[in-house]
C-alpha cells in the first residue's frame, strides 16, 4: 500500500523517527515552559544546559568511570544545583524588569558557556556509547529501531507526563501557580515563595541537563549541539503556548512528527518547516495553540 | 550572534626587517584567515588555520632570509556566505589585506573568489571543496590549493566502484558543497559502470539523519554516498551504525573525512571507511615534524588537510610576492602559476592556468581499533594516485581561462 507515492511501511518508520526526535523537542521545551511559566525569565542559556548535561555525562564517564544509569540521575542533579546558582546570584535580580533582561543575560550565558566549552573540546564533538542493554536493534517489520531510541521515546513519555502532573494536579504544582499568580498573598500563608521559584528553575535546568544525557548516546556531544536546537525548541514553546505545559509537551512530539514528514516529502524544507508552522500560529492565535491571553 | 571578528593582529614579522620595498601595499604583506572559527568545521580549519598561516610565514622567511613584512588576520564566517562577503571587502577595502586563504564551506569560497577577482586581490582557497573554483566558476584571482570535489570522487568514488559498489544512494549537504560533490562522484560512478538509485538532499546542518537514513536503507543500495562533511558526516556515519544499516549489508562512502572526524567519531565506529586526502600527518618523516610542532601550537590537535593547504599555499604565496616583487593580486597569481611549488607537506607541485594546484593524492582506509597505536594513528595507505592523475585534467576543464 502507498500514501501519496511512498510506502506505508516507510512512513510508518517515518512518523516513529519523527516521534523520537519530537521527545527531544518535548523534553527541552517542556523546560522552558516550566521557567517562563512560573518565573517568566525567557531561559535562552536552555541549550547551553542541555550541552552541559551531555558534556557532564562524557566527562563522567571517562573521567570517572561513572556509567549511563548514574549519569542520569546525577547530571542534571548537578547541572541542576549550577541553575540554582545562577538563579541565586543573577536572575533574581532581574524579576521586576522587562523580560528582555532576562533573556539577555541568559544568552550570555549561553555564549560564554558554550565558548568555553568550544575552547576546551573543539567542535567536532565526543563520542559517548549507547548503554549495553541498549546496543542494538529491534526488527519492527517495517525498520529496524534502534532500542535507544525506543528508550528515548518511553523516558520523555514518562518524564513529560509526570512534570505535568505534578504542577497541575498536585497541592505542590497548586503553590507554584499560585506563587507566580500572586507572590505575597502566597508568601503571607507562610510559604517560601523566593525558595520555591530558585528550585523550579532548578528544576527546569535539570531537565535540560536531562534531555542532554539522554541526547548523549543519539549525536556527538559537542559544545554546539544546544545552539543547534535551542531555537527550534523556542518555536516548539512559542506554538505550543508561552508557559503552557501541556501545550509545551505535545507541541514538541506533534511538530516531531510534521518535520519527520517534511523530511519523506521534501526534504530541503524540513529545519523551516517548524518556523513557517511558528509564522502561522502566531499569525492565527497569537498566544499560541494552548496559551491563553492574558 | 558571534558576530566576532576576531582580532589577531599578529605580526609575524621578521627578524631583520629591511626598508619596505616600494611595490609592497603599505609596505606590509597582509595575509587574512577567512573560516569557520565556531561551528561544525571549527575544527578542520578555524584556529588551525591561523596556526598554520603563521608558522609558514616564519619558516617562509627564517628559510629565505626575505626581508618581507608579513600580517596574518584571522575572522569567523559563521558560515554564512554574507558574513564571510562582509568580512572579505571590509579587509579587501579598509583594511589593507592583500590575500585571503582558507575559506571553507563552497558557497562562501565561491563569493570570496568572486569578490577577489573583483577588487583584483588574491585568494588562495583550501578550505573549499567544490571542484567549481577551478572550473566554471575559476577566474584569475583564485588559486583552489588542497583538495576539490573532481578528487575526492575520482579517489574514494572510483574505488569504491571498482571494488563492487556499484549502486549508490546519496545523502547531500544541501548546498554548492554538496551538489558538487554528488555531481562529481556520480559521474565517477556512472563512468565506471555503476548506477544512482536516489538521492536525498538534507538542509544544512543537520543533528538527526535517522529519517534520510532510512530513505537510504529502503532503497537497497549498495553504498550509501555521504557527499557531506564536519559534523554532518560524523553524525550521519554514528547513526547509520546506530540503525544497523551496516550490518544490513550497504555500506557507507564517506566522501568528504578528514582526520579530526575519524578522531572525534572513534575508530570502533569508522574502521573500514575509504577516504581520499591530500595530506596525512604520518606520510613522512617531514610531515610528522611539522605535526608535532603544529600540535605544540595547537593545543595538542593534529593537523587536517586544510591545515597543511594553508601552510604549503602561504610559503607559495609570499615566494611569489617575493619573485614578482609586489602585493598586487594580479600579478601574484600570475608569478604561482608560473613558479614551481615545493614545499615540506606536499613537495613538489605547480599551478595549473585554471588556478588548480596540482599534487598526488592518497587513498586511504581507516584503521581497526586492534591495528591503531593510539590517538591519531588512524590511517592505512591503500594506493597513491599520482599528481597528475589526482585532479581533473585540464582538457575536461569548463574554465574559461584555459584555452582549447
Amino acid at each position: 500500500m502507498e500514501i501519496f507515492g511512498i510506502p506505508s511501511q516507510a512512513l510508518f518508520g517515518q512518523l516513529l523517527i519523527g516521534l523520537i526526535n519530537g521527545s527531544f523537542y518535548a523534553l527541552l521545551s517542556l523546560g522552558l515552559a516550566v521557567i517562563f511559566g512560573l518565573l517568566n525569565i525567557i531561559n535562552f542559556s536552555h541549550g547551553a544546559q542541555y550541552m552541559l548535561g551531555a558534556f557532564v555525562a562524557y566527562l563522567s564517564l571517562n573521567k570517572l568511570g561513572i556509567n549511563y544509569w548514574v549519569s542520569l540521575l546525577l547530571t542534571p542533579l548537578l547541572v541542576g544545583a549550577t541553575g540554582v546558582l545562577i538563579e541565586k546570584t543573577m536572575l533574581k535580580r532581574l524579576y521586576k524588569l522587562d523580560h528582555l533582561y532576562g533573556l539577555l543575560l541568559t544568552f550570555g550565558l549561553a555564549l560564554i558557556i558554550q565558548g568555553v566549552f568550544r575552547h576546551e573540546f573543539g567542535s567536532s564533538g565526543m563520542p559517548y556509547p549507547s548503554p549495553e542493554v541498549f546496543q542494538g536493534v529491534f526488527n519492527l517489520g517495517f525498520m529496524f529501531l534502534p532500542k535507544y531510541r525506543a528508550w528515548v521515546i518511553v523516558v520523555s513519555l514518562v518524564v513529560c507526563l509526570s512534570t505535568w502532573f505534578v504542577i497541575e494536579r498536585t497541592k505542590l504544582g497548586a503553590y507554584l501557580r499560585a506563587a507566580t499568580e500572586n507572590p505575597s498573598l502566597v508568601q503571607a500563608f507562610g510559604i517560601n515563595v523566593p525558595r520555591m521559584v530558585t528550585l523550579t528553575y532548578g528544576f527546569g535546568v535539570a531537565l535540560a541537563a536531562f534531555a542532554g544525557v539522554m541526547a548523549a548516546p543519539i549525536y556527538q556531544v559537542s559544545p554546539m549541539m544546544g545552539a543547534d536546537i535551542i531555537i527550534v525548541v523556542f518555536a516548539v514553546v512559542v506554538v505550543g503556548g508561552m508557559g503552557s505545559i501541556m501545550g509545551a509537551i505535545l507541541t514538541g512530539f506533534g511538530l516531531g512528527l510534521v518535520e519527520g514528514l517534511t523530511k519523506v516529502f521534501y526534504p530541503e524544507a524540513s529545519n523551516t518547516v517548524i518556523f513557517v508552522i511558528m509564522t502561522i500560529v502566531l499569525l492565527l492565535k497569537p498566544a499560541g495553540l494552548f496559551g491563553t491571553q492574558k | 550572534m558571534k558576530r566576532n571578528l576576531i582580532s589577531l593582529a599578529v605580526a609575524a614579522a621578521c627578524a631583520f626587517a629591511g626598508s619596505a620595498q616600494a611595490q609592497i601595499s603599505d609596505g606590509i604583506v597582509k595575509i587574512g584567515v577567512l573560516n569557520d572559527m565556531s561551528g561544525l568545521y571549527s575544527d578542520i580549519t578555524g584556529q588551525g588555520s591561523v596556526v598554520a598561516a603563521r608558522m609558514a610565514v616564519e619558516d617562509y622567511i627564517r628559510a629565505s632570509k626575505s626581508t618581507l613584512k608579513v600580517e596574518i588576520v584571522g575572522a569567523d564566517h559563521q558560515n554564512k556566505p554574507d558574513v564571510g562577503s562582509n568580512v572579505a571587502r571590509q579587509w579587501y577595502d579598509t583594511e589593507k589585506v592583500d590575500m585571503i586563504a582558507d575559506v571553507p564551506t563552497s558557497s562562501i569560497g565561491l563569493a570570496i573568489a568572486k569578490i577577489s577577482a573583483d577588487k583584483g586581490k588574491l585568494h588562495v582557497n583550501s578550505g573549499s571543496a567544490t571542484a567549481d573554483l577551478s572550473g566554471k566558476a575559476c577566474n584569475a584571482n583564485t588559486i583552489h590549493w588542497a583538495y576539490d570535489t573532481w578528487m575526492l570522487a575520482n579517489g574514494t568514488g572510483k574505488a569504491i566502484v571498482k571494488s563492487g559498489g556499484d549502486t549508490w544512494f546519496f545523502l547531500t549537504a544541501d548546498y554548492a558543497f554538496g551538489h558538487a560533490l554528488e555531481r562529481d562522484t556520480e559521474a565517477v560512478v556512472l563512468k565506471n559502470g555503476g548506477k544512482v538509485v536516489g538521492k536525498v538532499r538534507t538542509p544544512f546542518p543537520t543533528q538527526d539523519f535517522s529519517s534520510f537514513l532510512l530513505q537510504a536503507q529502503a532503497s537497497k543500495a549498495k553504498i550509501i554516498g555521504l557527499a557531506n562533511a564536519g559534523g554532518d558526516t560524523t553524525n550521519s556515519i554514528k547513526q547509520a551504525f546506530e540503525f544497523g544499516i551496516t550490518k544490513g549489508g550497504q555500506n557507507l562512502a564517506g566522501l568528504l573525512v578528514f582526520l579530526p572526524d575519524v578522531h572525534s567519531l572513534s575508530l570502533e565506529k569508522a574502521q573500514g571507511l575509504m577516504l581520499t586526502e591530500t595530506f596525512y600527518w604520518d606520510l613522512n618523516e617531514q610531515t610528522r615534524a611539522f605535526t608535532k610542532r603544529f600540535a605544540a601550537a595547537n593545543g595538542g590537535k593534529y593537523p587536517s588537510m586544510v591545515h597543511a593547504g594553508v601552510y604549503s599555499s602561504v610559503i607559495h604565496y609570499l615566494k611569489a610576492v617575493d619573485a614578482a616583487k609586489t602585493d598586487d593580486g594580479t600579478k601574484v597569481a600570475a608569478k604561482m602559476k608560473e613558479l614551481p611549488t615545493d614545499d615540506v607537506l606536499f613537495g613538489k607541485g605547480t599551478v595549473r592556468a585554471d588556478g588548480r594546484k596540482i599534487h598526488p593524492a592518497y587513498l586511504f582506509e581507516v584503521k581497526k581499533p586492534s591495528e591503531s597505536k593510539g590517538p591519531y594513528d588512524y590511517y592505512k595507505l591503500v594506493s597513491t594516485i599520482p599528481a597528475n592523475e589526482a585532479f581533473r585534467p585540464l582538457s575536461e576543464s569548463d574554465c574559461p581561462l584555459v584555452k582549447k
